[in-house]
């Protein structure tokens, strides 16, 4: 069987709870009235910024559990992923839940890799309950990737704001009354020769457009079938980009079509180009898009989570920067 | 005492404006345009044309980064008269001493005293 990277669930696993936490300065976000927890202090009170990290991991995995009534215990899997080197705050989390633990690195598509993954292991019958999701701790990113903090470094209006947030969801087999995962692609990796660590946006545009197109053709659905259409981080450039890059190629940009980067904080300037992080869009399909799907406003949505491949000794050796994007769709009966 | 404000305000804003250039336009990292930016203030002090400036517009030329470079090269300069090759070594670090010291002490002090945050 040729499947090209296009999943098909029948047996519909479903979200059966999620969790969802920010730090203190997404109180800013219109979306943070979703969030389960909002952090005073983004470290958690402890002493290091990846520790707390790390804590915010585990608090929104218990989060998640509490609302089904399950302890760390009863989850066959852990699959999350975030952006530090080697994944040390989902490490430090797997380490204290003490459940079996793969960490998944797709950059800021996490979200939707480690949420296909877990829907791949419910449909196989392997699991009965799995945890999906990622997480980004804004200044543990920052120092990694582009400068720390402290240096106070400008940016240009193309950049983004790393989130500290994390959003997890437990994923089960099939129950009526949930988001149910029916289907993905998996995303190839596009890299078009962009090199400017600044303007990850329009380096991730091609990837989320390229699999929304393989999504549409493998799946034989449109864009009328959806009733929103989320990318992840491509903030306000970026998703200025691939909205062009799908008129090209056809494709109708209508309202539905939305970025969670470009929407998390708003139209407040302060953020630039918008916000980006691994929890960037793990944070507003798992409150936002989840909350409407449990309330019937949204029956049908496509969540196209889109990571830049770039690692900072790739970036400071000048080479491009591979993308990706991971497509999951979600119907609620 | 106000033209020479002006001045200063004009000549310092230009040297900064150049910065941003190569910041934004050239898309250099700001460790690059730092270096840049004292390299040429000590060429231009090699070549003799730094301390015209200094004398034309005061703090516009000592407070920019470029004014460091200049030191450097006047320091290793007016010690190279008096003591040869070897004052070339010892005359850079002779004049840009205070600065550098001034750099590292509060420095210290401010990392003994505060704890980095993000913006809240």
């Amino acid at each position: 069987m040729v499947v090209k990277g296009l999943l098909t669930f029948a047996s519909m696993p479903i979200i059966a709870s999620t969790g969802v936490t920010g730090g203190p300065l997404e109180r800013k976000s219109p979306f943070a009235e979703g969030f389960d927890k909002i952090y005073d202090d983004e470290r958690s009170k402890l002493s290091t910024n990846e520790q707390g990290h790390s804590k915010m991991f585990e608090e929104t995995c218990m989060i998640a559990l509490s609302k089904i009534d399950l302890l760390p215990s009863d989850v066959d899997f852990l699959l999350i992923g975030d952006l530090v080197n080697q994944m040390t705050p989902s490490n430090f989390c797997a380490s204290s839940l003490q459940t079996p633990y793969i960490g998944l690195f797709s950059a800021c598509a996490t979200s939707v890799s480690s949420l296909l993954i877990a829907a791949l292991l419910t449909e196989a019958g392997m699991s009965t309950c799995a945890i999906a999701g990622s997480g980004s701790q804004h200044n543990a990113i920052e120092r990694q990737f582009r400068y720390p903090i402290e240096y106070g470094s400008q940016k240009p209006l193309t950049s983004q704001w790393t989130v500290t947030a994390t959003g997890i969801a437990a994923v089960t087999p099939y129950k009526t009354g949930y988001p149910a995962i029916v289907s993905g692609t998996i995303g190839r990796t596009i890299d078009l020769g962009m090199t400017d660590p600044l303007n990850m946006g329009a380096a991730m545009a091609p990837a989320a457009a390229n699999t929304l197109q393989r999504h549409f053709e493998g799946h034989g659905t449109k864009e009328s079938d959806y009733d929103v259409i989320m990318t992840g981080d491509l903030g306000k450039n970026g998703f200025n980009i691939y909205r062009k890059l799908l008129e090209q190629a056809g494709i109708k940009t209508s309202t539905k079509f939305r970025d969670a980067g470009a929407a998390f904080y708003g139209d407040d300037e302060d953020f630039q180009s918008g916000a980006s992080g691994a929890g960037c869009s793990a944070a507003i399909y798992f409150s936002d898009v989840y909350t409407k799907m449990m309330m019937g406003e949204y029956k049908r949505v496509l969540l196209l989570a889109t990571g830049a491949l770039l690692s900072p000794m790739s970036a400071q050796q000048g080479d491009s920067i591979p993308c990706i994007a991971h497509a999951v769709e979600l119907i609620m009966k | 005492m106000i033209p020479m404000f002006i001045t200063a305000f004009i000549v310092g804003g230009l040297i900064c404006v150049i910065g941003q250039i190569l910041f934004d336009v050239a898309k250099l990292t700001p460790a690059h345009t730092l270096c840049i930016l004292v390299v040429s203030g000590s060429i231009l002090d090699g070549i003799g044309w730094y301390e015209p400036l200094i004398d034309f517009a005061g703090a516009g030329a000592t407070i920019p980064i470029t004014s460091f470079g200049n030191s450097l090269t006047h320091g290793a300069m007016s010690e190279a008269e008096k003591h040869g090759f070897v004052g070339v070594l010892t005359g850079m670090f002779e004049v840009t001493s205070s600065g550098i010291s001034a750099a590292i002490l509060f420095g210290f002090i401010a990392a003994i005293l505060f704890k980095s945050k993000g913006k809240v």
